[in-house]
């Protein structure tokens, strides 16, 4: 047996020390102030307070929760079609499903808002054609197709990951077996992409359910969701214990669907895809 | 189906795409309207490269974006080392789940929780909170660490220890072993973290809006606080470079993997001739 060198033993301190320093004591500010007033004293009231908040959280898990579901049913597919279209053309739409990924979420907004804005492009045009403008920015609407546009290739990648994972042989024996293509659509093919289907959801209802530049950009800041509020209460000293508070309950939110999720999906080897 | 499929995907990346694309013409349009373009020009190029702002936040990000990869590179490969030679599953298990929690958490909280520590230990060492470039740095490093850890770990896993094993009894203290026999191994890893890295630094937006001030912005910051209340042009025209130089680098870096495959596969035939 090899005895651990002493290079080997100490390795791993200053990432402890780093890791106790920057995660884990912000973790504790944050239920510090969570459960503090204003001058430090511990008490209940930011808990309390946050009953004024339940219209907010309502509004942005069922907007996470549509843009979620929404993302699943168009990625799906796609991921399906570009796992099986010709190795060279495969190569270059991956890529292109990877490159909008890689572009900053601001950029993205901002252009699909200046293309959607009411006078933008997609309006002229339809005046062009005799028609009448079409207002998205600013609606339920808008905030959802925001979320949409900007996180569906985070749904796509990992199913269409999970999908090319399958064994060509499943499938074939499924059919061998007497199954039709919907059959083994239903039988096979879902139940052995659950893995990708699960972090992609993950990865999609995350970033949407604490958004804010989207709802202020898409929004035209008419909406409030946890993001915005959070956001807005870390503004000034006064409120930050609200606003801690606030986190705290979202946080707990991730981690309970994150730890049913992963129940799910049956596997607890890797929860996702690195980009 | 063929078809059908073919069409299906043909629209979802036109949609993927419109906007991106029609920000990068609408970069060319004198006129400064988004519906309309009257007239090529680089009038919002020239506008932009006068902008000193601009250029100030671009070399803010890249010091910042090498700083805290390189950091973390630096930090998380030795931990890396550390994690392989633990023996204890258990304290293996909670490093690496507190280390991911930047990871799973929503960006937003991490942001919040970082910012509620810099003014919270501010507040107890009574000084003013200062947060800026340092502040800045240390939250960057922290959200690049896990990804620098998962891609050095397999590496380390994969090492063949006999290799280190005869390093020492070759009469090689441990950190000759280290740089000549390890170092080498792992050096791929390293790369593809340090690189992982840098571009999550340079596109991160909303960890370093709660950890920032106005005296030290970066591009991402830069354009949100120019895109805050009004269009502004030059901001297509910047947001437009971004995205083709973006587009460069992805397309290097595909061709760049496809050659040194290439090259992989023509040693091995070699090998196997031989």
């Amino acid at each position: 047996m090899k005895k651990k060198s002493i290079l080997e033993r100490v390795a791993a301190v200053p990432h402890t020390v780093w890791m106790i320093m920057f995660i884990v004591a912000p973790m504790i500010f944050v239920l510090f102030f969570a459960f503090t007033d204003i001058n430090g004293n511990f008490s209940f009231i930011n808990i309390t307070r946050l009953a004024q908040y339940s219209n907010v959280f309502l509004l942005s898990i069922g907007f996470a929760l549509i843009a979620t579901v929404i993302c699943l049913l168009i990625g799906y597919p796609l991921a399906y079609f570009l796992a099986k279209t010709k190795p060279s053309t495969q190569k270059i739409l991956v890529l292109l499903i990877m490159l909008p990924m890689w572009i900053s979420l601001l950029i993205r907004t901002y252009s699909l808002m200046a293309l959607l804005d009411n006078g933008g492009l997609l309006n002229s045009l339809l005046n062009q054609l005799g028609l009448a403008d079409i207002n998205i920015v600013g609606t339920t609407q808008g905030v959802i197709l925001g979320m949409i546009y900007d996180f569906l290739p985070y749904m796509v990648l990992p199913i269409y990951t999970a999908i090319t994972k399958i064994d060509p042989k499943c499938l074939e024996a499924a059919s061998d077996l007497g199954c039709n293509n919907f059959k083994v659509m239903t039988k096979v093919i879902i139940p052995l992409s659950a893995p990708g289907i699960i972090s992609g959801i993950t990865m999609v209802f995350i970033p949407s359910i604490s958004t804010f530049y989207i709802s202020q950009k898409l929004g035209a800041g008419k909406f409030d969701l946890i993001g915005d509020t959070i956001e807005r209460l870390f503004q000034n000293v006064g409120t930050y214990n609200v606003g801690a508070a606030i986190s705290l309950v979202m946080m707990i939110l991730i981690t309970i669907s994150v730890v049913v999720m992963n129940k799910f999906s049956g596997n607890d080897d890797d929860g996702g895809i690195i980009v | 189906m063929k078809i059908f499929s073919k069409i299906y995907m043909w629209i979802i990346f036109l949609i993927l795409y419109a906007p991106i694309i029609v920000m990068i013409v609408f970069s060319f349009n004198d006129g400064g309207s988004l519906s309309s373009f009257t007239e090529f020009s680089f009038k919002w190029y020239e506008e932009l490269f006068h902008d000193d702002a601009a250029f100030g936040a671009l070399k803010n990000s890249l010091i910042l974006a090498l700083a805290s990869s390189v950091l973390a590179c630096i930090i998380g490969t030795f931990a890396a080392m550390g994690l392989n030679a633990m023996k204890s599953k258990y304290i293996k298990a909670t490093i690496s789940s507190v280390t991911n929690i930047p990871m799973m958490n929503p960006d937003i909280v991490t942001g919040v929780s970082m910012m509620l520590l810099f003014v919270a230990v501010a507040g107890i060492i009574n000084i003013p909170v200062n947060l800026g470039f340092w502040t800045m740095l240390i939250a960057h490093t922290t959200f690049n660490l896990p990804y620098v850890i998962l891609s050095v770990l397999p590496r380390f896993k994969q090492m063949d220890k006999s290799l280190v094993e005869a390093a020492l009894d070759l009469g090689g203290t441990p950190t000759y072993a280290f740089f000549k026999v390890q170092l080498p191994e792992i050096l791929p890893g390293i790369i593809s973290g340090l690189m992982l890295g840098f571009t999550l630094s340079l596109d991160d937006f909303v960890i370093s809006h709660f950890v920032s001030s106005p005296n030290f912005q970066t591009l991402p910051l830069y354009i949100y606080n120019q895109t805050a209340h009004n269009v502004k042009f030059s901001m297509y025209a910047l947001c437009a470079i971004v995205v083709v130089v973006i587009l460069c680098l992805l397309l290097l870096v595909n061709f760049m993997g496809s050659i040194s495959n290439y090259r992989n596969r023509k040693k091995d035939l070699k090998h196997m001739g031989a």
